[in-house]
């Protein structure tokens, strides 16, 4: 029986020389979230590579990868339509908020002004409505996740991929833009895979932990 | 390099014995190796105690941008500046006398008979070639800098206790140094060969190998044409053995360092008087080039200035006047070489730095670009003169741009990839998720972030082009007059205002150039606080 | 797109290197294999014609002096002449013998060239200069070949007609009066001079023409039989002869400029060093350049010239026309208007050029005989009849023996 929502790691294996780093079969449903707990160094960074597409030739992959019923294990990156928020919020220096935003896009032949009002309406959402223009560099640290959290949904992923988000920020905060990211992800119903060293983020995400090797994790004991 | 042998080919054994019999081969090798090592050596330790003890400061932004258009003064134009001040007619002794007569002191009023120009033993061509070379090294560091994860590493160095510079030496240096090689070996290369600083700078009994090679050619006698060549071959051989050479003092040098780390010497005594020394040659190597630049300026519009005085006696438009149907020519086809030259070598770059970086081995930038670099000039271009003759196209624009090109290529080269390659691909990847094909993040992500250092690789590269002279004059064949050729003629008649003239007008250009480059970016991005100037 | 970016690039070097090739084929000139006898002929063939004229630019005096003649060229013979400013002949000539390596018979980048001496030796032995011509231009019967034998002798090779003379030039010693108190008659006297003011004379470092040139100007004063100079040095004669130079070097060098320890570079590096109140004394091969650095306001208006009560060498500058010139008619043109008297008048003047002419001024027509008589020659150029002998220059063997000697001795620090 083929699957056909969701994400699906099919016996993904990462091998660095001869040492097995990853080995994972998931199946993440849409609105799920799996969380992937290791020491650092592990190689969480390297599994979410394999995935989103971006992995160094140096690491050897096996497996396949199912997005939605299609294999998406030999697609470049900006053909799977796997989106992924890194520690860092990568904004675009030499844009705007509201350019960064524009850039992720997609082209679906909306005029200049739809695409400004869908601009204001992500900010609103996320409690920052007048920041359109602003240079990112003004921004807080919290104000520059969230721009980097809408503009990653707004290139309309399949999925998302989360490399420890939260760990810049301060605990408020962290709490805060989890609720935020899990919010928006249920709401577009996104199976996300996030990666993290925190006991707080598993249990906020509410979904299945496991380890690199996917052996099931007890989270309850601290 | 065949071609280069051709000349030599004629007359072989007779052109190497002469060379060999000439009384002042050893010193003028000596000459050359001493004040080119040393010009290294001093220009490198200035730049990287600038980094260790300044970088991070404010100062230090605005240093760097006081400093880049000093780039922009071609090597004859800031050697000519030098001598203005320093000459025993020049403005320091003129200021000394001038002080003396108004407080009654007895002086002498001719210029004193002490050597300070020229002198034997090759001091002033070391400061000349120091304060050239500088501003270079720093603009080489820059690049680098970013790639060595500086800031963490002082961090962790000064948490250990160690001062700015033993903590940079231990930490920073061994991973800037791989980065700096190159520009450290054009440095060399540079100053072991150059012509015009050495011929008015350096010592004339005897003169630096390169000079005496120039003086050579200029003589009709075949004999001499053959000492030229074979003295050409022994100055490559020279620079290719003080190369090797400076390996084997990079080896020491980690060796040392080695040493260093299990002594534990903090060396935190090491900052004060290196930064008081640096500070001190700083200001007076800088101060020095400024005046110098002063006085040119002046010496162009100066009717009578006899000495002792410090300002002229009468100013006359004269020169300017009689110089400008000349130098709109000359300036028409500098600014015409130097975008025909250095266009096409920043799209390349840029062209096969992407390749590069999109995994495509076949395109990496290849080692030979950076030959033109290390190989005497002298020592090749003869031999592609000759083939542009044997293909008709000598004299023409074109062709020169392509001689120029070539010297330009590897500047760019060097001054836009470690910023190209040190930029974070994560930008790429997260684009790349959202959909971005690889197009798109180039043009719309990479390089308006590149904007800063492909502007200013292309001021290095419109610098070259405008400061080279052989190519121009060579392969030219005459017809293509550019400020430098201009320049190099009128010098050799030693007129002061013509000089004065010329070497404004001939650093002009390339500091426009520069000046762009460092406030270019900080309009496009006013708004934008971190593009807003290199880092 | 960057591999696309690669294939434009090539592609383009590709087309440009294949237009470069094709355009190697040139319009040709018509030669005149031998100068026609009818100069009418020739000023036809001229009109609209390029002339490349290279010669030294160091001089912003000699570069707008030139800058004027191609204004008389155009507007009078439709030719436009065109300097190409060099730093030494040497440059030129090896450009011209490079061509002519490959081949280039009629393709030449110098039409018209500066020369003189051993450059003129190195081309006409080297059969790479056009002529006979000069004994063919209409100009050429007012040069005083009588009374400046040198006109016709260069270095003592004749010219046979391959050169054809535009300027002549003697020695002169530039002086300030405030410090030469009386002027040296000889080099004796000078000797005295240089040992009782230290630091206050030098001369161009050899091989230079000018230092060599005083070497042999104190070969002149020192040497017994002045007639030797004229014919090629023999071991023997020159070793007796240039012992007594080189003792008066040994015995001047530490009480000159910078103990001798160092030399300027060039003529233009010495005249600079007497603006500058560096030296007392200096010289130069025109006599009007005092009075011409003077009226430009670059010289103190004090200094003065003086010659040796024996003479001083003297020589003539001259231009020739390589063999593979493209534009051998407007070359010919030129050379001749060079020796319009206008043009020699105009270049005798101290506040142009101050060149001393070539011409027999008695041989001219009244009106242009005036226009020499006219000249206020400057005030410190020494008048015609107090320049004293001209010396013919030695043969060119003596300049390459002592110019390797004084390398041998002096040329390196010890």
């Amino acid at each position: 029986m083929k699957i056909t929502d969701g994400l699906v790691l099919d016996h993904l294996t990462i091998f660095k020389g001869a040492k097995r780093l990853v080995a994972l079969s998931a199946h993440v449903k849409k609105g799920e979230v799996l969380t992937l707990m290791a020491p650092s160094g592990a190689g969480k960074s390297t599994a979410l590579a394999a995935i989103v597409g971006a992995l160094d030739p140096f690491f050897r992959q096996h497996g396949k990868i199912f997005l939605d019923g299609q294999d998406i294990t030999d697609l470049p990156i900006h053909e799977r339509h796997v989106g992924i928020l890194l520690q860092d919020d990568l904004l675009f220096p030499h844009m705007s908020v509201a350019a960064n935003l524009a850039f992720a896009m997609p082209n679906s032949g909306q005029s200049k002004g739809e695409r400004h009002r869908l601009i204001e309406q992500t900010l609103e959402e996320v409690d920052m409505p007048l920041h359109a223009n602003a240079d990112p560099a003004t921004l807080s640290g919290g104000e520059r996740a969230r721009v980097a959290l809408v503009r990653c949904l707004l290139a309309e992923p399949k999925a998302l991929l989360l490399d420890e988000p939260f760990s810049a920020l301060d605990q408020d905060l962290r709490a805060t833009l989890r609720l935020k990211v899990f919010e928006l992800t249920k709401a577009r119903a996104l199976p996300v895979i996030m990666v993290t060293h925190e006991h707080a983020d598993a249990l906020a995400a509410g979904g299945e932990v496991i380890s690199l090797m996917g052996q099931a994790l007890d989270i309850s004991k601290t | 390099m065949s071609p280069v042998l051709r000349p030599i080919s004629g007359q072989d054994q007779g052109a190497f014995m002469s060379l060999w019999s000439w009384n002042g081969l050893w010193p003028a090798i000596r000459l050359s190796l001493v004040t080119g090592l040393a010009a290294t050596l001093i220009g490198l330790a200035m730049t990287t105690a600038l980094f260790a003890l300044f970088q991070g400061h404010r100062i230090f932004r605005v240093f760097l941008r006081l400093v880049a258009p000093f780039l922009a003064v071609p090597h004859a134009t800031a050697a000519l500046a030098l001598t203005f001040i320093l000459a025993p007619s020049g403005w320091i002794m003129r200021g000394v006398v001038t002080l003396f007569n108004a407080l009654g002191i007895p002086i002498s009023q001719t210029p004193p008979d002490f050597i300070t120009i020229n002198d034997p033993g090759g001091l002033a061509l070391i400061f000349g070639l120091v304060i050239k070379e500088v501003p270079f090294l720093v603009l080489m560091c820059v690049a680098a800098w970013a790639q060595c994860d500086a800031p963490r590493r002082r961090l962790v160095a000064s948490a250990l206790g160690y001062g700015r510079i033993t903590g940079f030496w231990l930490t920073i240096w061994p991973v800037l140094y791989p980065q700096l090689r190159l520009p450290i070996f054009a440095v060399l290369a540079y100053s072991m060969t150059t012509v015009d600083m050495a011929m008015i700078l350096g010592p004339s009994l005897p003169p630096s190998l390169a000079v005496q090679i120039s003086k050579w050619i200029t003589l009709p006698e075949p004999l001499y044409q053959g000492m030229a060549a074979a003295a050409a071959v022994v100055q490559l051989t020279l620079v290719a053995a003080t190369l090797l050479v400076w390996r084997f003092l990079e080896l020491m040098g980690r060796a040392i360092s080695r040493a260093q780390f299990q002594s534990g010497i903090r060396g935190l005594s090491l900052d004060g008087p290196i930064k008081f020394f640096g500070l001190v040659f700083g200001l007076v190597g800088f101060g020095v080039l400024i005046f110098g630049l002063l006085a040119l300026g002046i010496w162009s519009i100066a009717g009578l200035w006899p000495y002792p005085d410090v300002l002229p006696q009468t100013y006359t438009p004269r020169v300017w006047a009689e110089a400008q149907s000349g130098v709109i020519k000359a300036t028409q086809n500098t600014v015409i070489l130097a975008l025909l030259s250095t266009v096409p070598a920043v799209f390349l770059v840029l062209a096969v730095l992407q390749s590069e970086f999109l995994g495509k081995r076949t395109y990496r930038i290849q080692r030979i670009i950076y030959v033109p670099l290390l190989v005497p000039q002298i020592t090749f271009l003869p031999g592609l003169y000759q083939l542009t003759l044997t293909a008709g196209i000598s004299g023409q624009t074109l062709t020169v741009a392509f001689a120029h090109f070539i010297f330009v290529l590897p500047y760019v080269a060097l001054t836009m990839g470690p910023a190209f390659r040190a930029w974070d691909i994560r930008y790429a990847m997260v684009a790349s998720a959202m959909g971005a094909s690889r197009k798109k993040i180039f043009w719309q992500v990479r390089l308006p972030m590149l904007l800063c250092p492909i502007l200013i690789s292309s001021a290095v590269g419109i610098a070259t082009s405008v400061a080279q002279f052989l190519p121009s004059q060579l392969i030219g064949a005459g017809r293509i007059e550019t400020l430098t050729t201009e320049a190099v003629a009128l010098t050799s008649g030693g007129n002061r205002r013509l000089i004065g003239t010329y070497g404004l007008v001939q650093s002009l250009f390339p500091a426009i150039v520069f000046g762009l480059a460092l406030w270019v970016p900080t309009l496009t991005y006013r708004n934008r606080r971190t593009l807003r100037a290199p880092k | 797109m960057a591999q696309k970016l690669k294939k434009i690039a090539l592609v383009a070097s590709l087309a440009l290197a294949t237009i470069f090739l094709a355009l190697q084929a040139q319009a040709q000139d018509k030669m005149p294999a031998v100068l026609p006898a009818n100069w009418d002929n020739v000023l036809n063939e001229a009109r609209g014609q390029t002339v490349y004229f290279n010669a030294w630019g160091g001089d912003p005096k000699i570069n707008a002096f030139l800058e004027w003649l191609s204004g008389v060229a155009r507007s009078r013979y439709d030719i436009h002449l065109q300097h190409v400013k060099l730093a030494a002949t040497s440059d030129a000539v090896a450009r011209v013998r490079s061509e002519m390596r490959e081949n280039e018979r009629d393709n030449g980048s110098v039409d018209l060239l500066w020369i003189n001496g051993e450059n003129f030796a190195m081309m006409k032995s080297g059969n790479m200069l056009f002529g006979p011509f000069a004994e063919q231009l209409p100009n050429f019967k007012y040069v005083d070949r009588i009374g400046k034998p040198a006109t016709l002798k260069d270095f003592t090779q004749a010219t046979d007609g391959y050169e054809s003379p535009w300027a002549m030039a003697q020695l002169v010693f530039e002086y300030d009066p405030q410090f030469v108190p009386t002027v040296p008659k000889n080099s004796t006297e000078l000797l005295a001079w240089i040992t009782k003011n230290p630091g206050r004379f030098t001369y161009p470092q050899p091989p230079d023409y000018l230092g060599t040139t005083f070497l042999k100007q104190i070969l002149y004063e020192v040497i017994s039989d002045r007639v030797v100079l004229q014919s090629p040095a023999t071991q023997a004669i020159y070793e007796k002869e240039t012992a007594k130079l080189w003792q008066w070097l040994d015995a001047a060098h530490p009480f000159m400029w910078r103990q001798g320890q160092g030399f300027p570079a060039s003529e233009s590096a010495l005249a600079q060093l007497l603006a500058d109140s560096e030296v007392a004394i200096s010289f130069s091969f025109n006599p009007g350049r005092a009075s011409a650095e003077i009226s430009a306001g670059n010289l103190n208006p004090n200094i003065r010239s003086f010659v040796f009560e024996n003479g001083t060498i003297g020589n003539v500058s001259f231009v020739a026309i390589p063999l593979n010139s493209k534009n051998k008619f407007g070359s010919l043109v030129i050379s001749n208007l060079l020796l319009d008297p206008l043009v020699q008048a105009r270049a005798q003047d101290p506040a142009i050029l101050g060149f001393m002419t070539v011409l027999d001024i008695k041989s001219l027509n009244l009106e242009d005989q005036a226009a020499f008589s006219q000249l206020d020659l400057g005030v410190a150029t020494l008048a015609p009849d107090l320049l004293g002998k001209s010396l013919l220059e030695p043969d060119v063997s003596w300049m390459s023996m002592i110019a390797q000697d004084w390398q041998k001795r002096y040329g390196v620090l010890k």
